[in-house]
């Protein structure tokens, strides 16, 4: 596993995004849901929000990176708030 | 269709699953891994955050190729799709011609990428190719190994060749799903044969339309083998392509991190650009099931 | 109206025609001849160039290796896009949806994204320079294609004909194998065929992963740029051997390749 060159904030990035579908897997089996329409212009299920959040933050992040000064952790904020209100009303 | 509700499917998808995951997952993950460190061998890699992805996304050699990208993938569909709906109009429908044309026109999907790079190079060299000896004789001056617009033109003509016939034998088949009672009710009206095409052919080709347009985009934002063999990227910078920089930064100057920060941001580019494209055609088949429905 | 089609149809043909003609035609002259002067058929037909292809191991068996990897991505293609296919074809279950696109996306990956890692991956599990490791390599873009083409083919089959099967009292092995696949034959040509168009014809991992056991034809191509030019006879030569088995394929499946085109779509 030597040449995979493992770190470990990388290493926590992939455990957050694998327990987040374990969870939404565990989640669905519990209680299926439904697609629904909210304020995205396509009705989704919770795991197109979950995959149009998570695409939107990496833009959104590399667009905080490229093209302006502002600090990383604050887009790291606004994704995490954005995600949620996403998976809320989305 | 209705679809039974049933877990245990899991267990059919599972080779699948495992397989892809192999060969995409820790691939992936790697890349990744190296996006984030200075890498000079197996056991020295310095983490350095996300420094390369503010220099790679600030670094005008990749922004112009991925301007030059672009630009070459819509020339490409603007040519292909108008193109390769005509063909397949013009393709004939039963008999040994039918068959023949088929042959024919998947031939160039067949040939090995590299090899297509070669047939061009010797086809459109000015002095043992047939395309350049020709064109050089008519009294343009043409060399695609020196003059950027040529070398950008020849490119452009050796997909249109490679390629053009993926959307017209996709749209063939697409034609050849449209009922003759349609064509009757046309002839019975008089319809024009534009009137034909605009409406009754065309919404036909939609799906299939959608499909070539995917594959298209996709394939000829990958492109890397054909302009590699046939001008090497040059003269200068003119044909260089994504995937090209991208494998030159990597194993040319074995600059792993930046190259590996470069991947991820091409990798998301084909993943929104891709999943536009999925949402739309599932939401095509959704209102088509609808509109049986409500038959 | 059909007259206009005809000659349509007849120039597209002789544009896509016209540049493998000069490739063929390249292959039987001498190295003299082609750099000589322009002729549109060789002067002095030779066979020289296909003999050295024909009589040097170390060009004739990148044809081998090619083939040999080839065959083996299709087969496992084959064999674990069937199932999967099916399952996407008759069940709902969780994640199918997403699991579908995420099949998807790899088809879409650009190689060069993984070109370095590949390299390491197969290294570090010792599969480097062998022919497995090219067509596991490859089978992540062709596994995608087969199981959306399978799928396709597989759902215009009615439900009713499994249920039947069941009720009569057959296995789902016995079912899926003796009943289900000569139902779905002609979409399994057209996988087959899909699998090897885009293994046969990409170079960039086979040439990555390989060094000298498994090396495909195409790379060793890159071999007649010498030192006093390009052989150019020899590598027209070796162009037209790597066109005739993807003729053999598009023959066999030639009934078929329209509607696999559209993916079993329409």
């Amino acid at each position: 596993m030597n040449w995979m060159a493992w770190t470990l904030p990388t290493a926590i990035f992939f455990s957050t995004i694998g327990s987040i579908i374990v969870m939404m897997t565990v989640w669905e089996i519990k209680s299926p849901c439904i697609e629904r329409k909210g304020f995205l212009p396509i009705s989704t299920t919770r795991g197109d929000r979950l995959f149009i959040g998570l695409l939107s933050s990496a833009f959104l992040h590399l667009f905080t990176l490229g093209f302006t000064s502002v600090n990383i952790w604050l887009a790291l904020i606004a994704s995490v708030i954005w995600l949620l209100s996403l998976m809320r009303w989305g | 269709m209705n679809k039974v509700q049933n877990n245990k499917a899991w267990w059919l998808v599972l080779p699948v699953f495992l397989l892809v995951a192999f060969s995409a997952v820790i691939p992936l993950m790697t890349v990744v891994n190296y996006s984030v460190q200075d890498i000079f061998d197996q056991n020295n890699a310095y983490f350095v955050g996300l420094e390369w992805y503010q220099e790679v996304l600030s670094d005008p050699r990749l922004q112009d190729s991925l301007a030059r990208q672009f630009m070459y993938s819509g020339t490409v569909l603007l040519i292909e799709v108008p193109l390769g709906i005509c063909v397949a109009l013009m393709m004939p429908t039963r008999g040994w011609t039918a068959s023949l044309s088929l042959i024919v026109l998947a031939l160039p999907l067949l040939i090995p990428w590299n090899v297509v790079g070669t047939i061009w190079q010797i086809f459109a060299r000015s002095d043992i190719g047939l395309l350049g000896y020709v064109i050089n004789n008519l009294g343009i001056d043409y060399n695609y190994t020196s003059n950027s617009v040529d070398a950008w033109a020849t490119v452009l003509l050796m997909d249109v060749w490679h390629w053009t016939s993926l959307i017209a034998l996709l749209c063939y088949s697409g034609l050849r799903a449209i009922p003759d009672a349609y064509y009757q009710a046309a002839r019975i009206d008089r319809a024009s044969s534009w009137a034909i095409f605009r409406f009754i052919q065309l919404p036909k080709l939609q799906g299939v339309l959608i499909i070539g347009v995917l594959l298209r985009f996709m394939d000829s934002f990958m492109i890397y083998t054909e302009p590699f063999v046939l001008t090497g990227g040059g003269p200068g910078n003119s044909t260089t392509f994504l995937s090209q920089t991208l494998t030159k930064m990597a194993i040319g100057q074995f600059d792993i991190g930046p190259a590996a920060a470069f991947s991820i941001i091409y990798f998301l580019i084909v993943l929104l650009v891709s999943w536009l494209f999925f949402t739309t055609i599932t939401h095509l088949d959704k209102d088509k099931v609808k509109e049986q429905s409500h038959d | 109206m059909t007259r206009n089609k005809r000659i349509g149809i007849i120039s597209y043909s002789a544009f896509v025609l016209l540049p493998i003609y000069w490739l063929i035609n390249m292959s039987f002259k001498s190295n003299e001849e082609i750099t000589g002067g322009l002729s549109l058929w060789p002067q002095d037909f030779t066979f020289a160039n296909y003999q050295v292809i024909f009589t040097d191991p170390s060009w004739y068996n990148g044809y081998f290796n090619s083939v040999y990897y080839v065959v083996l991505n299709s087969i496992i293609t084959l064999i674990v896009a069937l199932p999967a296919a099916y399952a996407f074809s008759r069940y709902k279950f969780v994640g199918d949806k997403h699991l579908f696109f995420w099949l998807l996306t790899n088809r879409m990956a650009p190689p060069a994204v993984f070109l370095l890692p590949f390299f390491q991956l197969y290294s570090s599990v010792g599969l480097f320079d062998t022919h497995i490791a090219v067509a596991l390599a490859h089978c992540l873009f062709s596994v995608p294609l087969a199981v959306w083409i399978l799928e396709g083919f597989m759902s215009a089959v009615p439900r009713e004909i499994d249920e039947t099967a069941y009720i009569d009292g057959y296995s789902f092995g016995h079912f899926f194998i003796r009943l289900f696949l000569p139902l779905i034959s002609s979409g399994i040509g057209v996988t087959v065929f899909f699998s090897f168009m885009f293994s046969w014809v990409e170079l960039l991992l086979a040439r990555t992963l390989t060094s000298v056991n498994a090396k495909p034809i195409a790379a060793i191509m890159t071999r007649t740029i010498g030192a006093s030019g390009v052989d150019w006879g020899v590598l027209a030569a070796a162009g037209v051997l790597t066109i005739i088995p993807g003729i053999l394929v598009i023959y066999f499946v030639r009934n078929h390749v329209a509607k696999g085109f559209a993916l079993g779509r329409v």
